[in-house]
């Protein structure tokens, strides 16, 4: 016990200082953004649609301290019931797609969808095929898509941001036609 | 038993370390392979190809073999006229299963009088009758395909048994696969996996692009083994057109694939401690592998270095400065490292979980052709870079890391020891890397050929057979992954642990979903 709290102590805080001067009032207003459109934290399930997992191992260092996802109210979950976001990987696999469409389904309103990385967006190098349907698009309407092969994590999290934000816009636009 | 004992007629390959090619007749497919067997050789993979019009036969099937010392041996099978049976081979290797169903669905060849005949990478998402391997077939077809049936697993009946479905969809940021688990109350009878969701038609879209490129496409077989992936590929396609690689070009490569077992190592090291609730591990770990994944950022421009291995060298340098920068942060990750371990094997609640659980012995792996990293921990000491070291493996004179328990646990130490063992390697390419060009000046010989990849990657031996045309062309090319012995190994590990137990033991292997359904 006596070595975990020296570690500990001794690693101090390492989450990073924000990457732009704005960023923690950017943060502050997209996570008060994401309080008005879904009353809560936002909710991500993570969905490979056959990737390399390469997009896998950047989704899972954003969960590492120096990003601090989680502080700033954004948590990957379990299941796609308790999820508001879907962020979906892989040039879609035709083995995939119905298991794709399942959790889409399963995911409830209000949703989003964001395609992360080059194959979520076109199939990438492995493109169409029979046994790919390249890109998310052919399956699912995406919200947001961040390339990248795989994007860093601090595309991914600025993605995740700007799909929020668009989703609160033309949510606004709607309600005031 | 020596080679000569196995009777056939064999012709050295070019390669960087000991590769014999020889044709078989039907007869011998099974008897060599079984000879092979009883003379403590392995089988490394098995591919079929379509060879478009050919006298001997327009299809074949090929296997590589690892003899006792090493050597590599590729068999090839041409099947008379237009024949699509062969003999399966499944009774000797038993992971050879998945590889012969594989051959059916994707090219319409069938292992005579195979006990599993199942569709394995062929879900019902393309017609039974569309073999995309085939040379009728582009791949790329147009039309309307069918979707995905329901797949046949071997019920378990009996009081109180149960089954628990998990996946494709899982419950961390992990590949698509299903595990259906056979239980009475917390114990698990029987796991049988279903994979092939990360099926991308590698195999064909290799055929679409041109040879110099293959690389690109290699290096995301499997995003977390880019390196070693990318290195095989050119390995073979150097062999195919008789290209050398500057010495310089070979060491930063066996850099660019020693940072890559230690980010892989430092990542599965914190995940092995969040799986046993040691959340405590995964922070600390996560934070070191960030640290690692940027100066890769840094000093060769991809926190994976994807794409950084090319065919003739590699496509990136270093200084002396960023060198000693690399040297002082292997310093640092093994300080932290080496006080992280001393937290682990101190912590009984850890060890508790990770003692005893997920045990194959020695025996068991052996049996069942068990590999890599997860055969070092059950006690079969075997590495590529020790066994049949390329440059500059000869030279570095890696010592290997091995344990005989079997278990989680074992597995652990097995990552512990390899950690240290890579940082002393990459310390030891600082001080030792020769000066020069990194990339052979293209003298544009691409001729046709046939070459033969074999890099150990974090996980274990990555094979890569390729052969390819003139005009640049690549007529086909197969990859293996390690996970694709290793995956049906862990069927048996589960045997008897608890179910919450299994994520434990999945992450101690770690295996590849993408590299084994490419």
């Amino acid at each position: 016990m006596w070595k975990i709290a020296k570690q500990i102590v001794k690693v101090g805080i390492a989450t990073e200082a924000p990457p732009a001067a704005d960023f923690e009032e950017t943060a502050l207003r997209i996570n008060k953004e994401i309080l008005n459109i879904l009353g809560r934290a936002l909710t991500i399930r993570e969905v490979d649609a056959g990737s390399c997992n390469g997009c896998e191992l950047e989704l899972n260092a954003l969960g590492n301290v120096y990003y601090n996802l989680e502080g700033l109210g954004i948590k990957f979950v379990a299941s796609p019931r308790h999820a508001d976001m879907l962020l979906v990987t892989g040039p879609v696999t035709r083995n995939m797609a119905q298991a794709l469409q399942l959790t889409f389904d399963a995911t409830p309103e209000p949703k989003l969808v964001v395609a992360v990385g080059d194959c979520a967006i076109n199939g990438g190098i492995f493109g169409t095929s029979y046994a790919t349907l390249g890109g998310v698009d052919k399956v699912l309407t995406v919200d947001l898509a961040i390339p990248g092969c795989p994007p860093e994590p601090k595309a991914i999290l600025q993605g995740i941001l700007t799909a929020v934000q668009y989703r609160l816009e033309s949510r606004t636009g709607a309600n005031s036609n | 038993m020596e080679i000569a004992d196995l009777d056939l007629e064999l012709v050295v390959m070019k390669a960087p370390f000991p590769l014999l090619r020889g044709e078989v007749g039907f007869e011998e497919w099974s008897s060599v392979a079984l000879s092979i067997a009883q003379g403590h050789g392995r089988l490394i993979t098995l591919w079929g190809t379509d060879n478009g019009q050919r006298e001997s036969g327009r299809y074949s099937v090929s296997a590589v073999y690892e003899f006792v010392d090493a050597t590599l041996i590729w068999l090839d099978l041409y099947l008379p006229d237009q024949q699509v049976n062969f003999p399966d081979i499944a009774g000797i290797y038993p992971y050879a299963t998945r590889l012969q169903r594989t051959m059916t669905d994707l090219l319409g060849l069938h292992a005579e009088a195979a006990a599993d005949t199942r569709p394995w990478l062929n879900h019902g998402a393309w017609p039974s009758d569309y073999f995309p391997l085939r040379k009728e077939f582009t791949g790329t077809e147009d039309r309307r395909w069918p979707g995905v049936v329901d797949y046949p697993f071997v019920p378990v009946t009996g009081d109180g048994v149960h089954e628990i479905a998990v996946g494709p969809v899982h419950a961390g940021i992990i590949e698509p696969g299903h595990f259906r688990f056979s239980v009475v109350g917390e114990k698990t009878l029987r796991l049988e996996e279903h994979f092939g969701y990360a099926h991308k038609g590698i195999d064909k879209r290799f055929e679409h692009i041109s040879a110099s490129e293959g690389h690109l496409l290699a290096g995301r077989i499997s995003g977390d083994s880019t390196v070693a992936y990318a290195w095989a590929y050119c390995m073979a396609l150097e062999a195919a057109w008789g290209w050398e690689v500057p010495t310089r070009g070979a060491w930063l490569r066996a850099l660019l694939l020693e940072r890559e077992r230690v980010a892989n190592h430092l990542g599965d090291l914190g995940a092995l401690g969040n799986d046993a609730a040691f959340t405590f591990g995964l922070t600390q770990f996560m934070r070191l592998k960030e640290d690692w994944l940027r100066l890769n950022k840094t000093f060769f421009g991809h926190r994976f270095m994807m794409d950084c291995i090319v065919p003739g060298g590699v496509g990136v340098d270093i200084d002396v400065a960023g060198m000693s920068q690399i040297v002082t942060q292997c310093d640092a990750i093994e300080a932290e490292v080496s006080r992280l371990r001393a937290i682990y094997d101190d912590h009984a609640g850890l060890q508790d979980r990770f003692l005893t659980t997920g045990r194959v012995s020695t025996e068991l792996a052996t049996e069942l052709g068990l590999t890599g990293l997860a055969a070092r921990a059950s006690g079969i000491a075997r590495d590529v870079r020790i066994d049949a070291p390329t440059l500059p493996y000869t030279e570095l004179k890696v010592k290997i890391a091995s344990r005989d328990g079997g278990d989680v646990a074992a597995r652990v130490a097995v990552r512990f020891d390899e950690v240290v063992e890579s940082l002393r390697l990459i310390r030891q390419i600082a001080r030792a890397l020769p000066a020069g060009e990194v990339l052979e000046k293209t003298n544009d010989q691409m001729r046709a050929g046939s070459g033969v990849g074999w890099v150990e990657g974090w996980r274990g031996g990555i094979f890569l057979a390729l052969t390819v045309a003139d005009g640049n062309r690549i007529t086909r090319c197969h990859s293996h992954d390690p996970s694709a012995q290793n995956w049906p190994v862990l069927e048996y590990a589960v045997i008897g642990n608890v179910v919450p137990d299994f994520p434990l033991i999945n992450k101690s292997f770690n295996l590849s979903y993408s590299g084994t359904d490419r």
